[in-house]
């Protein structure tokens, strides 16, 4: 019988649930990286023993941890001890630097800062982890501030894909709240080469050549909190999602506004319908009905909490516009946590399982789809990242 | 042997107990020290320095024998009783909630 692996990331470590398809009794390991910022963590599609992990720190910066025996040991690649000094760099896994090489990186040199004035690109810390889904040695790393790394030797080096921030707009980005992080990354399965990415303030990017050249897909979005409401960058895109058997067809929740485009982003349209809110972080797709998608409204904006105390998710079988609330398992009163935007998941089981986790150490799981929910966990640290797999 | 102390997140990194013990050649300086902490254990490369800059990460701090060092030039020779292993150089981090 299959299993499957719930990988969680939180303010103070990472945990790995594990379950047989049933999907009613979880085993946790963890915490792993005591008491460091897990922003994510996930599994390769090529060899679910591999495991890629975003480990950070306001005092020590940024470290990948990868395992190959699907968390049970970790190693920083290249990190070791080195008995003789010399010899070859090693520890290069944390080393993010962006490209400022004459050819292609030097007019990469400031984005716009929250006072409107230019301010140079800093690397704070590594978003997102997106493992290639047929080389467990290739990786994407999504970072803050907003460009995109690539490793092809299992996260021992990190080169910078420069051609994201070297369209043109890059002086044009500029932070959310949050900081100006390139938080999502979605690859064609059909398509390699083609890859779509979001940053918050910036909006969403599609490359059709491997990452070398980048163009912005916000045809269609409309944001009031910017001074021209359809300028082609500036949007605060929170989270995208897609159905591997129709990669033309993306979701976008926006920090207003859920969205959908049928041509890979050329064109979007809103489908919030009748949900009771739309904003939100989260967004995903049923891993059967490529028509299903998920979202967790949220009251913004500063509250940041679900509308009324009730933890809701909001499921639409017509790909939008037509929304239910799934409630069954959920807190309906006095519940006042988040769900950010890594933090939601589905599995490939048949039925699909639903899985999310909460700023208040909640990771809620649906082994029907979002029918019927129960908590895994009740009181880890703040989920910030929520990946779920089916294990052979 | 040159002795340093570093916080305890950075030593269950480096997978190391207690203080970490360095020969380093040449005069004894803040960066001569760090280089050899980092060639022992380059998981700890950009952890208390920026990979490119080499400077101090803004939560740490450099002290020894009772005096911060933090703002000295890296070059700086620590003092004899660093050199000799009577005391320690150590990296200290800051005290914050959260």
């Amino acid at each position: 019988m299959s299993k499957v692996r719930v990988l969680v990331g939180t303010r103070k470590g990472a945990f790995v649930l594990t379950s047989d398809a049933k999907r009613k009794s979880w085993e946790v390991s963890g915490p792993h990286f005591t008491g460091w910022e897990i922003y994510h963590l996930k599994g390769s599609p090529a060899d679910p023993n591999r495991i890629y992990a975003s480990q950070t720190s306001g005092w020590f910066g940024q470290v990948i941890q990868v395992s190959h025996d699907g968390g049970k040991s970790w190693e920083a690649p290249g990190g070791g001890i080195k008995m003789i000094p010399g010899g070859m760099p090693q520890g290069e896994s944390n080393r993010f630097v962006y490209d400022t090489s004459p050819e292609t990186g030097k007019p990469l040199t400031t984005h716009q800062w929250y006072d409107g004035t230019q301010h140079p690109w800093e690397f704070k810390r590594v978003w997102h982890l997106e493992p290639s889904p047929g080389d467990p040695e290739t990786v994407y790393a999504g970072v803050e501030d907003a460009a995109i790394f690539r490793s092809t030797d299992g996260a021992k080096t990190w080169q910078e894909l420069s051609g994201l921030r070297g369209h043109g707009t890059g002086p044009k980005w500029q932070p959310g709240a949050g900081g100006m992080c390139l938080h999502t990354i979605v690859i064609d399965p059909k398509n390699p080469k083609r890859m779509y990415i979001a940053i918050s303030a910036a909006g969403a990017f599609r490359t059709d050549d491997g990452g070398a050249t980048w163009k912005p897909i916000n045809h269609g979005l409309r944001s009031e909190y910017i001074p021209d409401p359809k300028a082609e960058i500036g949007h605060c895109v929170h989270r995208i999602a897609m159905h591997p058997s129709r990669p033309d067809t993306l979701f976008m929740q926006k920090h207003w506004d859920v969205m959908r485009s049928d041509n890979a982003g050329d064109l979007w349209r809103e489908v919030s319908g009748n949900l009771p809110t739309d904003f939100g972080f989260v967004i995903d797709v049923h891993a059967h009905e490529p028509e299903t998608i998920y979202v967790v409204p949220i009251k913004s904006d500063s509250e940041h909490f679900p509308l009324e105390g009730k933890l809701r998710v909001y499921r639409s079988r017509t790909g939008g516009n037509e929304w239910e609330a799934l409630t069954k398992g959920l807190p309906q009163e006095n519940c006042y946590v988040n769900v950010l935007r890594d933090a939601m998941s589905v599995d490939t089981c048949d039925p699909c399982g639903v899985y999310f986790g909460t700023t208040g150490g909640q990771v809620y799981a649906s082994a029907d789809a979002g029918d019927n929910w129960a908590p895994i966990v009740r009181d880890l640290p703040a989920v910030l990242s929520v990946e779920a797999q089916v294990l052979p | 042997m040159i002795r340093v102390a570093i916080p305890a997140h950075l030593r269950t990194l480096a997978r190391v107990e207690g203080e970490v013990q360095l020969e380093v050649e040449g005069t004894v300086t803040i960066q001569s020290v760090l280089d050899a902490l980092e060639a022992r254990y380059p998981v700890l490369r950009g952890t208390i320095r920026d990979h490119v800059t080499k400077e101090r990460r803004a939560f740490l701090r450099y002290f020894a024998c009772q005096e911060d060092l933090s703002l000295e030039p890296p070059d700086t020779p620590l003092p004899e009783a660093v050199v000799s292993g009577k005391e320690p150089f150590l990296v200290i981090g800051a005290i914050a909630g959260g």
